[in-house]
């Protein structure tokens, strides 16, 4: 109850010291252990009567117990880590895959090409198309036609 | 017979789409972490403005003409480090091995750097941002304990992400989170140079010019904040007199070298994939200014935001003993602000002095905050998020910073997995009808695997460790062997006419003579003075530890004798492959000399090769 607190040493600034009496026990104090307990609990009614905050209105030697910072259930590191991670992963699947597909192809083409380019060796010869050399007596070679009187004779 | 005839040109080799990308390539290797880091704190503490005369110097004399040999190795031989050397003297194959090598080391320590980058930019989407409160302790009393005595933002750094050990010694345990992070960067790796240039050629359009639009737009925010005329006077006024100091000269010097990411073999690999009629002179005299002009345009950023929160911290301390003048002597709110404290302080000291040295106030000084001097990760990961904390919006400029450090270590690591990833393409480690998909992956999966020490709760020591002994001494003896290697073993008379050939024309006078005298003699004197600064005392570095007395403080510890022989064995290994190499050779040459069916290989020349 009001009447039960008593104010002694009022200095300019809003600081006082103050007592609280038991009146069910013949006006004895109560133990500053107790107070500062009940002032602990009720910290924030304290507040609001004054309208003022924790850091506002000091009581010595009781240190006010902070609320910790709101954390969510998943930290939101691992969140944008994850996004991270799939972005890489995606990109990573995408050229490995795109490598392999681009080395089918190649591979693909070359033996295309292996094998265009047997058939064209099978209709060229000495750059002259068999067509052309289809003749049933043959061409005469002219480098060595006229050397027929170097062979030594058998 | 069929076929079409050879040309020369297709040999297979891959190539760059177009000169703009080898450029930007080569520009992204030598721009990185050290640009933003290192740079703006020498210049700090060598004298400001004054730094930048043995800095342009080095530039002139050393950085300039190492680069221009480099890249025109690369282009003339077409053959990653290894085989170039292999091919200008078997006696030299040595230089291929150890720039090799030092590829593979810096790449595990630099990607595990950029492993820290991506934890602090994952976590940059929170609010408010971890880094700028602190956690309660178990009763919900007060704040956790090695937080409150130190700041949250040291907490975040030493706790929450590198979870630091005491010691050395100590290794603590794998970091999960860390792990995480190290796969996610291995994979951005591989994800880039899947397939070798072809790859790394698109990425390099990103990860190379985006660093710029951010130090712009931090450009432009710095500038606007409080203090940020403070910091930037701090930072370039000159004092000659620094110039007296030779270290300041050896510190340009190491920079300009460290820089441009010289002796590392992925210049030689980039250049190797040019076509050989390529002006590499121009190049290279590019290349080194772009590096140089970006360092300085970091450092104009970076100290507006230093001096912004050297100004902030300043008026904090100048609240703070206000705060507690007013309680002491029940004075009305707001009768001491920051512009008449000092006439209050000096009024009240000679009125109540007792009651002035009872309150132990802290003596707040700006030029004191500005002096606070910081390089490396604790520039990036303590001070600019302190200062970004007191940004508005601080979320996006977390995000753009973090992503542009990112950048920037990024493009730089495609450098150094060159360097690693063409020799072994040319060595034929795996099979030619395998997949160059399949060799990436193996260097990044290892190199993953290995690189999982640094994610021990002793990771950064070992970290700093690697960053002091493996990419340092190893690069100038390489550098330097470089040099001596091609103008006097392969002789300058036929570099200068490969050059000529390539460039069409002539061998600037000035080529001739760094090359021949003033980069081989800058080189030798470099090394032996960092050596002899090395050696002068024994090895120690700051640790990490909550139950020292002098706690916020580091405590400064010994390395202990294993670590040491470790030190030496990183930084003896690759320089230790010349000599080894050479004397391998000698041995064959000798026995071959002795089989009479042997026939010396014919002289290469680079135009031979080519026409």
């Amino acid at each position: 109850r009001i009447s039960n607190v008593l104010l002694c040493n009022v200095t300019d600034r809003v600081s006082f010291w103050f007592v609280v009496t038991d009146s069910s026990k013949n006006v004895t104090t109560v133990p500053g252990s107790e107070v500062e307990a009940a002032i602990r609990m009720n910290r924030n009614r304290i507040n609001n009567a004054f309208l003022l905050s924790d850091k506002t209105l000091q009581f010595l030697k009781i240190t006010s117990t902070l609320s910790p910072p709101v954390e969510p259930s998943t930290p939101v590191w691992l969140i944008v880590f994850g996004v991270v991670l799939c972005l890489i992963v995606a990109g990573i699947v995408f050229l490995i895959v795109s490598g392999i597909q681009k080395h089918k192809k190649k591979n693909k083409e070359s033996t295309e090409r292996e094998n265009l380019e047997e058939k064209v060796e099978v209709t060229l010869e000495n750059g002259i198309p068999c067509e052309a050399l289809d003749l049933k007596t043959g061409r005469v070679n002219g480098v060595f036609a006229a050397d027929d009187e170097r062979f030594t004779s058998l | 017979l069929s076929g079409t005839p050879e040309t020369p040109k297709e040999d297979g080799r891959p190539k760059w789409d177009n000169k703009f990308q080898y450029i930007l390539s080569c520009i992204g290797f030598a721009v990185g972490l050290g640009n933003v880091w290192r740079f703006p704190y020498l210049c700090q503490i060598h004298g400001g403005g004054a730094f930048l005369i043995p800095y342009f110097i080095a530039l002139l004399f050393e950085g300039i003409p190492l680069l221009h040999l480099e890249l025109a190795l690369g282009q003339c031989l077409r053959k990653g480090s290894i085989g170039a050397w292999n091919t200008i003297s078997p006696y030299l194959g040595g230089v291929g091995v150890g720039s090799w090598m030092v590829s593979i080391l810096v790449s595990l320590y630099y990607n595990t750097v950029l492993t820290w980058v991506m934890w602090y930019f994952i976590n940059s989407f929170q609010e408010p941002l971890p880094w700028s409160v602190c956690p309660l302790n178990e009763n919900r009393t007060g704040f956790n304990e090695e937080c409150y005595e130190s700041t949250a933002v040291n907490y975040f750094w030493y706790r929450k992400t590198l979870n630091i050990t005491p010691d050395i010694a100590e290794s603590g345990t794998f970091q999960w989170w860390l792990i995480l992070c190290l796969a996610a960067c291995w994979a951005i790796v591989y994800l880039c140079t899947i397939r070798g240039i072809e790859t790394t050629g698109k990425a390099i359009y990103v990860t190379a010019i985006f660093p710029y639009l951010v130090l712009t737009i931090f450009l432009i925010q710095g500038l606007t904040l409080p203090g940020a005329t403070e910091g930037l006077i701090y930072l370039f006024t000159p004092n000659l007199n620094t110039l007296k100091n030779p270290r300041v000269w050896l510190d340009a010097a190491t920079q300009i070298f460290f820089s441009l990411s010289l002796a590392f073999g992925g210049l030689i690999a980039f250049a190797s994939y040019n076509p050989t009629k390529n002006d590499c002179e121009k190049d290279a005299v590019t290349v080194a200014i772009v590096n140089s002009m970006t360092s300085l345009y970091a450092s104009i950023p970076v100290f507006s935001v230093l001096g912004f929160k050297a100004t902030t911290a300043y008026w904090d301390c100048l609240d703070r003993n206000i705060i507690s003048i007013i309680n002491e002597f029940d004075l009305p709110e707001e009768s001491i602000m920051r512009q008449n404290y000092t006439s209050w302080i000096s009024f009240l000291n000679s009125s109540y002095p007792e009651k002035i040295a009872g309150l132990k106030l802290k003596n707040c000084d700006l030029q004191e905050f500005l002096d606070q001097s910081v390089s490396g990760t604790g520039l990036a990961f303590i001070v600019f998020t302190q200062a970004i904390i007191l940004m508005p919006g601080s979320q996006a400029w977390a995000i753009l910073f973090f992503i542009m450090l990112f950048s920037l270590g990024l493009s730089s690591m495609f450098g150094n997995i060159e360097g690693v990833f063409t020799p072994l393409l040319e060595l034929q480690i795996i099979p030619k009808s395998a997949p160059k998909e399949l060799l990436s992956g193996i260097i990044c999966l290892i190199s993953f695997l290995i690189a999982l020490c640094f994610t021990l709760g002793s990771g950064s020591y070992w970290i700093d460790i690697f960053d002091r002994y493996a990419a340092s001494v190893p690069l100038l003896v390489l550098a330097f062997f470089e040099v001596i290697g091609v103008v006097y073993i392969y002789k300058i008379k036929r570099f200068s006419e490969d050059v000529e050939w390539m460039t069409g024309r002539k061998l600037n006078l000035f080529w001739q003579i760094t090359w021949r005298f003033i980069s081989p003699l800058l080189l030798l004197i470099v090394f032996m003075a960092f050596v002899t600064l090395q050696l002068q005392k024994p090895p120690s570095y700051t640790a990490w530890n909550p139950k020292y007395e002098g706690f916020p403080m580091k405590e400064e510890k010994v390395y202990p004798p294993w670590v040491q022989a470790i030190c030496v064995l990183l930084a003896a290994l690759p320089c230790v492959c010349v000599p080894l190499v050479a004397l391998f050779h000698l041995v064959k040459q000798k026995r071959r000399s002795k089989d009479p069916s042997f026939v010396p290989p014919e002289v290469f020349s680079c135009q031979g090769a080519n026409s």
